[in-house]
């Protein structure tokens, strides 16, 4: 009540003023008690009484059809105050819900945490960054007890949160692989039947699964209707499309995969990639393929997590730094 | 940020043209209009996206989902009017082999 008593005192003072002189220094005022009150949560109408009443203080000989106006304008002004506290309370269920949205952003975090692996043969560079909060996109590594590297990339169609916990689903799906079934091709299999069962049926998965063994150096691999990569083959310094046939996960039920193989040789490069960084728009239209076959070979020299930054620092560039879609890139490098 | 569906729905023979974006923010205004068209039994829907701008993986989700609500009902879901680069994105997610779908040149409806 202190700051209603002290309110009152103050309003007095100005309107006072105003009515004496006209000054701007007393409309300042005004400015600055109308900040007060929304901050103190004073209705409008309860403003327009205090008006009245002071009104009727200072000027008491006023005629009294102005005062009576005053009863009408409160009455007006009752709606605005409840639109007032309904915003005022909307707002403070909007932060709660944002933060926990954040809440389950981290928790999101942790559990699709993965480790590059750490091995003489390659240097691995990854980096994932999501439109909003939670992202759809997924990168996840394994190594088995051959030293083999597996290494997974997928994106769930759609976007948010939805997305978001589907990933974590397959995330689950792919720990519980038996140990001996890291073959491309069974590994997709096997997820196909999870995402079938479990998914809203107009959710699907894009997934492009490899396998690489560090003594043969060839790697084996099968996607479900991902984005192709690149292969970068040094002796000959050319790109070209890694491509790989096969359904979105979550369709049929039945469908298999074919497992394609490629023999890596020192310098050669793969490149995974998740539909993000070719849908990039810009002002210009999409960014194609070509011109992330550009950037990639502008990077050739440098080490793959050098690569996969600097490419996300150009296409961010490219798209006034406001990501679309998740983004998701990956380089696995054989070392000379 | 802009879509404008038509619908003529003839005796469960429906022809659905698609005009502008279908991206996150379009595509659940496609599928609460279309969703409930395709579980007429024995229904024959066809949509023309001759005149869609850009399209991404949602609305790829749409369309597979329109599908497999289609084909359960004993019926036929085609899409024409794809330019090449929807095109691209049928065949990379290997919906092509699956859903029946035509290019632009391949004619729209009439």
């Amino acid at each position: 009540m202190e700051f209603k008593d002290n309110l009152e005192g103050k309003y007095r003072e100005a309107l006072s003023s105003f009515l004496k002189d006209q000054t701007e220094q007393a409309l300042y005022q005004g400015q600055k008690i109308s900040r007060k009150t929304m901050e103190n949560r004073v209705s409008p109408e309860e403003i327009i009484s205090m008006h009245k009443s002071i009104l009727m203080e200072v000027c008491p000989g006023d005629p009294q059809k102005i005062l009576d106006s005053f009863d009408f304008l409160m009455e007006v002004m009752m709606g605005y105050g409840i639109a007032y506290r309904e915003h005022q309370s909307l707002r403070h269920q909007q932060q709660e819900l944002k933060s926990e949205i954040e809440l389950a952003a981290n928790v999101q975090h942790t559990l699709l945490e993965t480790k590059i692996p750490d091995v003489k043969v390659m240097d691995i560079g990854a980096i994932s960054v999501p439109a909003r909060q939670m992202s759809g996109d997924y990168y996840h590594f394994v190594q088995d007890e051959n030293q083999n590297i597996g290494v997974a990339i997928a994106d769930v169609i759609g976007k948010g949160i939805p997305a978001a916990l589907c990933m974590s689903m397959i995330k689950y799906a792919m720990d519980s692989l038996p140990e001996n079934r890291h073959a491309p091709s069974s590994v997709l299999e096997s997820l196909n039947r999870v995402v079938e069962q479990n998914v809203d049926p107009s959710m699907f998965i894009t997934m492009f699964y490899g396998l690489y063994n560090p003594d043969s150096h060839v790697f084996s691999y099968a996607a479900a209707g991902h984005e192709p990569g690149f292969y970068y083959e040094a002796s000959t310094d050319t790109m070209s499309d890694l491509d790989a046939k096969g359904l979105l996960l979550g369709v049929e039920k039945k469908t298999r995969y074919r497992q394609y193989e490629k023999q890596v040789e020192p310098g050669d490069m793969i490149i995974l990639l998740s539909d993000g960084v070719t849908e990039c728009r810009t002002s210009e239209g999409f960014i194609e393929r070509e011109t992330l076959m550009q950037f990639i070979r502008n990077n050739l020299h440098l080490g793959a997590q050098e690569i996969v930054n600097n490419i996300f620092k150009q296409l961010e560039k490219m798209q006034h730094f406001e990501l679309r879609d998740d983004f998701t890139l990956i380089i696995l490098k054989r070392d000379v | 940020m802009n879509i404008t569906i038509d619908v003529k729905d003839i005796n469960s023979t429906v022809e659905v043209q698609v005009k502008g974006e279908i991206d996150a923010y379009t595509a659940p205004k496609l599928r609460e209009s279309l969703f409930p068209l395709s579980e007429q039994a024995n229904v024959s829907m066809v949509v023309d996206l001759t005149e869609v701008s850009y399209m991404d993986s949602t609305g790829l989700g749409v369309f597979v989902g329109l599908f497999k609500s289609v084909r359960a009902h004993n019926g036929e879901f085609k899409l024409i009017g794809l330019s090449e680069r929807l095109r691209r994105l049928f065949d990379i997610t290997g919906l092509a082999d699956i859903i029946d779908i035509k290019s632009h040149a391949e004619g729209g409806l009439e």
